[in-house]
């Protein structure tokens, strides 16, 4: 069910708005993994 | 509130952040224990008592998505992630006025009820679009979106630490941050409101020529009556309760099972134990689901309940023995539960069609609701009486352990089972929906 607005190039603005959407997402996740990893080395180190 | 529907030159790949600010958003449940020790000392609560905003929060997630689900494939992505916006900040918010006026069962109503609705509208808002949208990967589509309900303990669970340890653990430092909760939930959230857009050529969008979606379709009432709903049923509960079942007692567990050992288990290792499994259950979401789409959906599950079945072995066997071969069996299981719930809706797709397949995983996941309390049930009962009669280690776990191997036997079989289908299921093409209707009529 691939549609005309999927296969057709996002234009300039959109790519904006597709890296912006990412970011938003993102940041908050990539905070989350960061703490995560800091605790799951004390496996190793605890 | 129609659905929305893509403007020509819409890119898809806006759709998986707008439902990753949904789930990562709700995944916040899982970072509940979070506030149960403050709460407990501020308002002179149980354990027992701490954990009801959760307990009934899980309970409205099952019951809102098995029942709003319909709802949500007619009203359309938007309108549920507005409803999920609203319901779940409106709980925080509820919960501040609560915790502020010290009265409990307005954070159990607020966080619990209100938000629980929440949970369950948010989580099946975006997983029949995004089945839409990427047709060609539906594993991976619903895999991004799944994966964001495991990272939004993440990020909740420092995040929400780090915030009582400003403003104070006391019932006003509890409800200012619920309050922060709330309004920064809202925030975060608006963006999967705003983003969200259906397939010009989706089934129910408005001003576009509609195109039949190709394949089976089934509604989700009908899907009720067919055997291959009630097997992917005991496929998702029995797999969800082997990963609860190491998930549920994992630092006791790794505790207990090198107790006796010349390198016993510090609290602080079993911590980083626990977060290492959260990093597994994530990492299987969206890996294996994606893989899913290369080997298909049944061989799949052969792996998450087969090669489980064969894990939990391993640790029964040899356990003991080996740390790291302990720690690479239950990071395995994990994965494979992380994938078990990732992959489900595109399983159904396969099987059921698009046409209302967000509404039939809403339904589904009341497997998950009885899981959740089947593989804890499991697992502390039987510690609990081994530990009675003088056992202890690594034997308090193995007959839960042999019950868990039993139970992916089961899962496997059930999805050997699974068949496509049949015809007399589908709902009628266009063409033949009138020719019924007019055959019908002429009956009548």
């Amino acid at each position: 069910m691939l549609n005309d607005s999927s296969q057709s190039p996002p234009s300039p603005d959109r790519r904006w708005l597709i890296a912006f959407a990412w970011v938003w997402v993102g940041v908050p996740l990539a905070y989350g993994l960061y703490e995560l990893v800091r605790k799951a080395t004390q496996l190793f180190t605890g | 509130m129609s659905p929305p529907v893509a403007p020509p030159g819409w890119s898809r790949w806006l759709v998986p952040p707008a439902a990753l600010s949904v789930h990562l958003s709700i995944g916040q449940a899982y970072a509940w224990s979070v506030f149960k020790p403050p709460l407990e000392s501020a308002l002179g609560l149980s354990g027992t008592q701490s954990a009801l905003p959760f307990q009934l929060g899980i309970v409205m997630l099952g019951l809102s998505a098995a029942f709003g689900g319909t709802l949500v494939e007619r009203k359309g992505p938007r309108w549920a992630m507005t409803v999920a916006l609203v319901c779940f900040s409106s709980g925080f918010l509820l919960s501040a006025l609560g915790a502020s006026l010290e009265q409990y069962w307005l954070i159990v109503l607020g966080y619990g009820f209100v938000g629980g609705i929440g949970l369950g509208i948010g989580y099946i808002s975006p997983v029949s679009t995004l089945i839409k949208w990427f047709p060609d990967r539906p594993g991976m589509a619903t895999g991004i979106a799944i994966m964001g309900f495991g990272g939004g303990a993440l990020i909740a669970s420092p995040w929400s630490a780090q915030m009582l340890e400003s403003f104070g653990s006391g019932s006003s430092g509890i409800a200012l941050a619920f309050l922060v909760h709330g309004l920064s939930y809202a925030v975060f959230m608006l963006l999967g409101v705003l983003l969200v857009r259906v397939p010009r050529d989706a089934p129910g969008a408005r001003g576009t020529a509609r195109q039949a979606p190709t394949g089976p379709q089934v509604s989700a009432n009908q899907a009720l009556r067919t055997p291959q709903f009630w097997l992917l049923w005991i496929v998702l509960c029995m797999n969800v309760t082997a990963g609860i079942g190491i998930l549920e007692k994992a630092a006791p567990m790794i505790t207990d099972f090198f107790a006796d050992t010349s390198t016993p288990v510090s609290v602080t290792a079993a911590a980083g134990f626990v977060a290492l499994l959260s990093a597994a259950n994530m990492a299987g979401r969206i890996g294996w689901s994606s893989t899913s789409d290369l080997i298909g959906r049944k061989n799949i599950y052969r792996v998450y309940l087969g090669v489980g079945a064969l894990m939990y072995a391993l640790i029964a066997l040899f356990g003991d023995s080996s740390k790291p071969l302990f720690v690479l069996c239950a990071l395995v299981i994990l994965s494979f539960y992380g994938g078990g719930f990732a992959t489900i809706p595109a399983y159904l797709k396969d099987l059921f069609g698009t046409y209302q397949v967000g509404a039939i995983h809403g339904r589904l996941l009341t497997a998950w609701s009885t899981a959740g309390v089947l593989g804890p049930l499991i697992v502390n009962w039987i510690a609990d009486r081994q530990e009675e009669a003088g056992r202890h280690g690594a034997s308090l776990y193995g007959l839960s352990f042999v019950i868990m191997i039993g139970l992916l036997v089961v899962g496997f079989v059930a999805n050997e089972l699974v068949r496509p289908v049949a015809p007399r299921h589908h709902v009628p093409a266009p063409k033949e929906a009138a020719h019924v209707e007019r055959q019908q009529s002429e009956s009548a």
